[in-house]
C-alpha cells in the first residue's frame, strides 16, 4: 500500500491550517517571550513544528491497522513510562512529568499516552462483536484508560489526565452506548459537574484546582485568571498590536508563551483575531470529523473522532481558562503553546489522521 | 457524529461569548485594570527640614532609610502573615494596620515597616516574586541627638495618629504621614515637613520599574535654625545631669532662648518611626514623667525667687520705699499666725537691699501684707506670670497668680490677709513654670519690657512693656548683685570678674507639719535659682529648677555653668576675632557636641554618646560636673 502513498494524498486543508495555527503560535511565542529568558522559545518551537511535519509523514507510512495491532504492547509501555516517571522524572513547577532522552531534551511522556489512549480506544471499540456498547465493556475500556490516567494524576497533573477521558467518552457514545447509560452519563454531566461547581465558591474552586494540581501556581489561581481576563479585556476589538500588550509584556500574565498563549494572542490581536484563530481551530476539527466520516473502516473513525474529541477538549479547557469560563489547570493549547512534547504529539495527532484518509479509498 | 458537530458549535459559540463580554462589552474596565497594574504611583518622600542651633550647626539630621509599603490593589491577607515573620512584625498589628485603610482609595499603599534592616531588605528582595504587593521605597528618617540632648525642646516625629487626624492642625495630612508629635518638630511640623512627591512609573509583574513616565519632585523641608546655642545647651544638660528639674537660658535682650534643658530626659530616636510597645511603657511608666517638659510644663510655687516680683510691687505702689526697714527675730506673728524666717537667729535690722541679699523672709511678710495681694498680683501679672509665655512650644502651662479676685472667682472665697505672707514669699497658691520665672527677671532687667520668649530666628514675637521706675530697677538689681556677691544665698553663682547677679529660691512641696518625720524625696524641698550678667546689661538670664534640690544654693552652680559658658565663648569668639586664628577652644567643645550628635541607628547602640561620657568621666569634682567650668586654655 505505502508504494503508492504520494503527498497529494495527504489532508492539504488539514496540514495548512494547521501551520497557520503554528504559525500565530510562532509569532506570539516570539511577542511574548521577548527579553525574558525564553526568548530562544520561538525558534525552537520552529524546530518542533519542522520535527512535527516529518512525523506527520512517518505516522502516515505505518498502517494504521499495524499500529492497532501492537496498541496493547504500546500500552504496556506507556504504562512502564508513567511508572519510570514517577520514579526518576525530572521535577519542575511541583510534579514529575518529563524524563530525559538522548541529547539534554526531556519527553512529558503523558502527552505521548494521548496517542496511546487513542489507538487503544479505537481497537478496543473495533474488537467488540456486538451492536451496542455493554456495561462490561465500558468497564473494561474505562478500566484501561483509568491505569495511565491514574498515574499521571498522581505526577500530580490533573489537566493532562483529564485530557484522556473525552477520547474514551466520544469513543463510548460513537460505539452505540445504550440511552440509558447515556442518559445516566449526560445526567452525572449535565446536573452533578456543573451544580457542584457552581455551588462552590470561587476561591474554593481555586482551592479545589489548587489542591489537585498543587505547587503550579505559587501566586494563587486567582491571580492567574484575573490577569488573564485583564489581558483579554484590554485588548478590546483590534488588539494593542504584536509586542505592545502591557500584560504579556510586563509579565503580569502568567506563563504568556505556554498555557496562557491565546490570552496574550488576545491582548494584542483583541477580538477580531480571536475570531479568525477561533474559527481556523472549528475549521480544523470539523475537517478530522469529515475524515473521521469518510474513514475506509470503524477503527478509522474511531481514530479521527479520538482526535477530534482530544482537540476540542484542549480548546475548550484551554481558552475557557483564559477567559476565565474553565479552571486554570495548565494544559497547553494544541499547536500555538511553546513546548515540544505538546507540537510533536499534536503533529503525530494529525499523522493518525492523515494516515486514515489516504487509505480511505482501500478496500 | 452529528452530536459531535453540534457539541463542538456550542463549544465555540460558549468561547466567543467569553470573549465578546470580555473585549467588546467591557474593555475599557480591563483597560483601567491593565493600566493601574502597568502605572504605579511611587511617592517620593520630602526630606523633613533639618534643625539647627543659632550658628547654623546641625542638632536634627536624616539620615536615608528604606520602608516597605503594601500596594493594596493585589494585597492578599493570607500573605500577611509570612510579611509579618519576615520582617520581625506582630502580624495582629500588622492586620490592624491593614484593616484600617479599608475607607482610603485603594492606591493609598499601607507603610508596614520603616528602618528595614539588610535582612528585611534580603526578605523583600527575595520574595517579591511571591508577594508582589510588597514595594520599597526610600525615605529620610530622623536623626535625633543621643541621650536626649536637647530632647525636650527638640521633640519627636511619628505616624500621625487616628485621632490627629481629625484635628485641624493636621488637616491636609493622611494616614501613614509621619509628623511632629512633640516640641519644635510638633510646632513648625507645617515647614518642617515639605511636599512629597511621587513618580508614576511603568512596573512589570515584579514591581520593576520599566519606564518612568512623570515625576514630581518632592520639595524638601524647611531647615529652621533656633536661637538655641549647643554649647551653652550641652553645658546646661551636662550640669543637670543625675537631676531632675529644668534650665533655660534667655537673651533678655531678645528673649531668645539660648538652652533649655528638661530632666529627666528621654530619647526622641525611640519615637523616629513607631515606638515599640516596651519602650513606650518604660517612658509613661515613669514616676518622673520624662516627657514632661518642665521647662514650660512644671508649675511650682518660686518661692523666694518672687521677692524681687514683691519688692518691686511695694516700691512701685509707693508702699515701700528703700529706707523701709523691719527686724527680723526669726519670725513674726501676722493675724494670729507666727511665721519663721528661713534664718532661726533672725536678720536684725533689714532694709530693701539687705532683704534680698539675703532673703530674709520677715522682711517680705512686712513688704507683702504692706502692699497687699492685688497690688503684688498687678506687678506679678506685669511681669508675666500667671499668663502662658507664648514661647513656640505646644502645651505650655499658664501657672496661677492668686490674688482676691482670683479667690472669688474660683473658691468662691474672701482673700484672707494671711494668704499674702505666704504668697510674700513666693509660697501659697502661686505658681510659676521656670521659663516664666526667667521672663519675669527680663522683665525687670528691661525696666519693665519683655519680649515673648522663643526658639526659632526671624518669627514676629510680641513684646510687653509696663515700664516701672529704673530707679526702683536699680535698687532691686542690687539686691540681686548682693546675693551673689555679699555672701548672700547664692554665692556659689559666683565667676571671678563679672557681676553675676541672682536669687535663689526654696519652696516647699508640702506643709512642713506634713514633712516632720518623714524623709522621703518627693517631700524635699525644690531649689530655684535665677542668675542673670553682666549686672549693668545684662546679656543673659538663667533660671534652674531643680527638682527636690532641697535650697536654692544647690541650684546656683548650675546656673554659674551655663553663664560661664556663656561669657567664655564670648571671649573666645572676641579672641579669635583679634587674633584670626582658626578657632581653637570652640572646636574642643565643638568636636563634644559632634560626636553627641546622632550617628545612625545601626552604630547607635552604646546609648551614651562618648563625649558626654568621656567629659563626665575626666571631671572629678562633684558639683562642678561641666568641662566649660573649668578654666579654658
Amino acid at each position: 500500500m505505502s508504494r503508492h502513498l504520494t503527498p497529494r494524498d495527504l489532508d492539504w486543508t488539514l496540514l495548512v491550517i494547521s501551520l497557520v495555527i503554528c504559525g500565530v503560535g510562532v509569532l506570539q511565542i516570539f511577542s511574548a517571550t521577548r527579553g525574558t529568558g525564553w526568548q530562544d522559545a520561538w525558534w525552537k518551537q520552529i524546530i518542533y513544528i519542522l520535527a512535527g511535519l516529518v512525523l506527520i509523514w512517518l505516522t502516515v507510512i505505518i498502517d494504521y491497522h499495524t499500529l492497532m495491532h501492537y496498541v496493547f504492547i504500546l500500552y504496556g509501555l506507556s504504562v512502564i513510562a508513567l511508572l519510570a516517571v514517577l520514579l526518576v522524572g525530572r521535577q519542575a513547577f511541583g510534579s514529575r512529568r518529563w524524563i530525559p532522552v538522548v541529547g539534554g531534551f526531556h519527553l512529558q511522556v503523558s502527552e505521548f499516552v494521548k496517542l496511546v489512549i487513542i489507538l487503544l480506544v479505537a481497537r478496543f471499540l473495533t474488537d467488540l462483536k456486538t451492536e451496542d456498547l455493554e456495561a462490561r465493556d465500558m468497564g473494561k475500556i474505562a478500566g484501561l484508560v483509568a491505569v495511565p490516567m491514574a498515574l499521571v494524576m498522581k505526577q500530580p497533573d490533573l489537566g493532562t489526565a483529564l485530557t484522556y477521558l473525552p477520547i474514551l467518552v466520544v469513543g463510548m457514545f460513537l460505539a452505540g452506548m445504550r440511552r440509558k447509560y447515556m442518559t445516566a452519563m449526560a445526567a452525572i454531566v449535565l446536573l452533578v459537574l456543573p451544580v457542584g461547581w457552581g455551588v462552590l465558591k470561587d476561591y474554593q474552586k481555586a482551592r479545589l484546582v489548587s489542591f489537585l494540581d498543587p505547587d503550579r501556581d505559587p501566586r494563587g489561581t486567582g491571580y492567574q485568571m484575573i490577569q488573564s481576563k485583564i489581558a483579554v479585556g484590554a485588548g478590546g476589538m483590534w488588539g494593542k498590536g504584536v509586542t505592545k500588550g502591557s500584560q504579556t509584556q510586563l509579565r503580569f500574565l502568567p506563563v504568556p508563551h505556554t498555557d496562557f498563549i491565546f490570552s496574550a494572542f488576545a491582548e494584542e490581536h483583541g477580538f477580531v483575531g480571536v475570531i479568525v484563530v477561533l474559527a481556523l481551530y472549528f475549521v480544523l476539527i470539523m475537517q478530522i470529523v469529515q475524515n473521521a466520516q469518510t474513514a475506509p473502516d470503524k477503527a478509522g473513525m474511531y481514530i479521527c473522532m479520538g482526535v477530534a474529541a482530544l482537540l476540542l477538549f484542549h480548546v475548550l479547557v484551554n481558552v475557557g481558562m483564559v477567559v476565565g469560563r474553565m479552571p486554570v489547570t495548565g494544559i497547553p493549547l494544541p499547536l500555538m503553546s511553546a513546548g515540544g512534547s505538546n507540537v510533536l504529539s499534536n503533529f503525530i495527532m494529525l499523522g493518525l489522521v492523515n494516515n486514515v484518509r489516504v487509505r480511505r479509498f482501500v478496500n | 457524529m452529528a452530536f459531535f458537530q453540534y457539541a463542538a458549535v456550542a463549544i465555540f459559540l460558549f468561547l466567543i461569548t467569553g470573549f465578546w463580554s470580555l473585549q467588546v462589552e467591557n474593555p475599557q474596565i480591563y483597560n483601567e485594570q491593565a493600566e493601574r497594574n502597568r502605572v504605579k504611583s511611587l511617592p517620593i518622600p520630602a526630606p523633613r527640614g533639618k534643625i539647627l542651633d543659632r550658628d547654623g550647626r546641625v542638632i536634627v539630621d536624616n539620615h536615608s532609610s528604606y520602608s516597605l509599603i503594601l500596594t493594596r490593589e493585589n494585597l492578599k491577607t493570607e500573605h500577611l502573615r509570612t510579611i509579618a515573620g519576615g520582617l520581625n512584625l506582630d502580624y495582629e498589628d500588622l492586620l490592624q494596620r491593614v484593616n484600617r485603610y479599608t475607607a482610603r482609595p485603594k492606591y493609598d499603599p499601607v507603610i508596614v515597616k520603616e528602618e528595614l534592616t539588610p535582612g528585611d531588605l534580603s526578605f523583600v528582595e527575595a520574595h517579591r516574586d511571591f508577594f508582589p504587593e510588597m514595594e520599597l521605597i526610600h525615605a529620610q528618617r530622623r536623626l535625633y541627638p543621643q541621650n536626649g540632648f536637647a530632647a525636650h525642646v527638640i521633640g519627636y516625629t511619628g505616624e500621625i495618629s487616628e485621632q490627629e487626624l481629625d484635628e485641624p492642625d493636621f488637616a491636609r495630612h493622611n494616614p501613614g504621614d509621619v509628623v511632629g508629635k512633640f516640641g519644635i518638630e510638633r510646632q513648625y511640623n507645617d515647614s518642617l515637613m515639605g511636599v512629597d512627591g511621587d513618580r508614576q512609573v511603568v512596573v512589570d509583574n515584579r514591581g520593576k520599574t520599566r519606564e518612568v513616565l512623570a515625576a514630581k519632585d518632592a520639595v524638601p523641608g524647611k531647615d529652621l535654625q533656633l536661637t538655641l546655642d549647643l554649647d551653652l545647651q550641652a553645658v546646661a544638660e551636662l550640669a543637670m545631669e543625675g537631676k531632675n528639674g529644668a534650665v533655660v537660658a534667655l537673651d533678655p535682650r531678645s528673649g531668645e532662648v539660648l538652652a533649655m534643658v528638661s530632666r529627666p530626659t528621654f530619647d526622641p530616636n525611640k519615637f523616629a518611626v513607631r515606638i515599640k510597645s516596651s519602650d513606650w511603657k518604660e517612658i509613661a511608666d515613669n514616676p518622673d514623667h520624662p516627657l514632661l517638659n518642665r521647662v514650660i510644663q512644671a508649675q511650682q510655687a518660686p518661692g523666694s525667687t518672687f521677692k524681687p516680683f514683691v519688692a518691686m510691687s511695694g516700691l512701685e505702689s509707693g508702699s515701700i520705699d528703700d529706707q523701709f526697714t523691719v527686724h527680723c527675730a526669726g519670725g513674726a506673728s501676722f493675724y494670729g499666725h507666727y511665721y519663721h524666717c528661713h534664718l532661726k537667729t533672725g536678720h536684725g535690722a533689714v532694709s530693701l537691699h539687705k532683704g534680698i541679699a539675703q532673703s530674709c523672709d520677715v522682711y517680705f511678710y512686712n513688704v507683702g501684707n504692706r502692699t497687699g495681694i492685688d497690688k503684688i498680683a498687678f506687678y506679678a501679672t506685669q511681669a508675666g506670670f500667671g499668663q502662658k509665655t507664648g514661647i513656640d512650644l505646644p502645651h505650655e502651662a499658664e501657672g496661677v497668680v492668686p490674688s482676691s479676685e482670683w479667690k472669688i472667682r474660683n473658691f468662691r472665697q474672701k482673700w484672707y490677709a494671711g494668704e499674702t505672707i505666704s504668697v510674700a514669699i513666693g509660697q501659697g497658691a502661686l505658681t510659676v513654670t521656670p521659663l516664666q520665672l526667667a521672663r519675669a527677671y527680663m522683665w525687670l532687667i528691661n525696666g519693665g519690657l519683655w519680649h515673648q520668649p522663643h526658639l526659632v530666628k526671624g518669627g514676629k514675637y510680641q513684646d510687653h512693656s509696663w515700664p516701672v521706675s529704673p530707679d526702683n530697677v536699680q535698687k532691686v538689681i542690687y539686691g540681686t548683685w548682693g546675693v551673689v556677691n555679699e555672701g548672700g544665698t547664692g554665692v556659689r553663682a559666683q565667676l571671678p570678674g563679672l557681676d553675676v547677679c541672682g536669687k535663689t529660691g526654696s519652696s516647699q512641696v508640702a506643709s512642713n507639719e506634713f514633712t516632720r518625720g518623714k524623709n522621703s524625696k518627693e517631700l524635699k524641698d525644690n531649689a530655684w535659682f535665677v542668675g542673670f550678667a553682666p549686672r549693668q546689661a545684662p546679656e543673659i538670664v538663667v533660671a534652674a529648677f531643680y527638682e527636690h534640690g532641697v535650697h536654692g544654693q544647690f541650684a546656683a552652680p548650675i546656673v554659674r555653668d551655663v553663664l560661664k559658658a556663656y561669657f567664655d565663648k564670648k571671649a573666645r569668639l572676641a579672641a579669635n576675632a583679634a587674633t584670626r586664628k582658626p578657632t581653637g577652644a570652640e572646636t574642643k567643645i565643638g568636636s563634644l557636641l559632634h560626636f553627641a550628635l546622632p550617628t545612625p541607628p545601626e552604630r547607635s547602640e552604646p546609648h551614651r554618646a562618648p563625649a558626654i561620657e568621656a567629659a563626665l568621666i575626666s571631671s572629678d569634682d562633684e558639683e562642678a560636673e561641666a568641662p566649660a567650668s573649668r578654666p579654658l586654655p
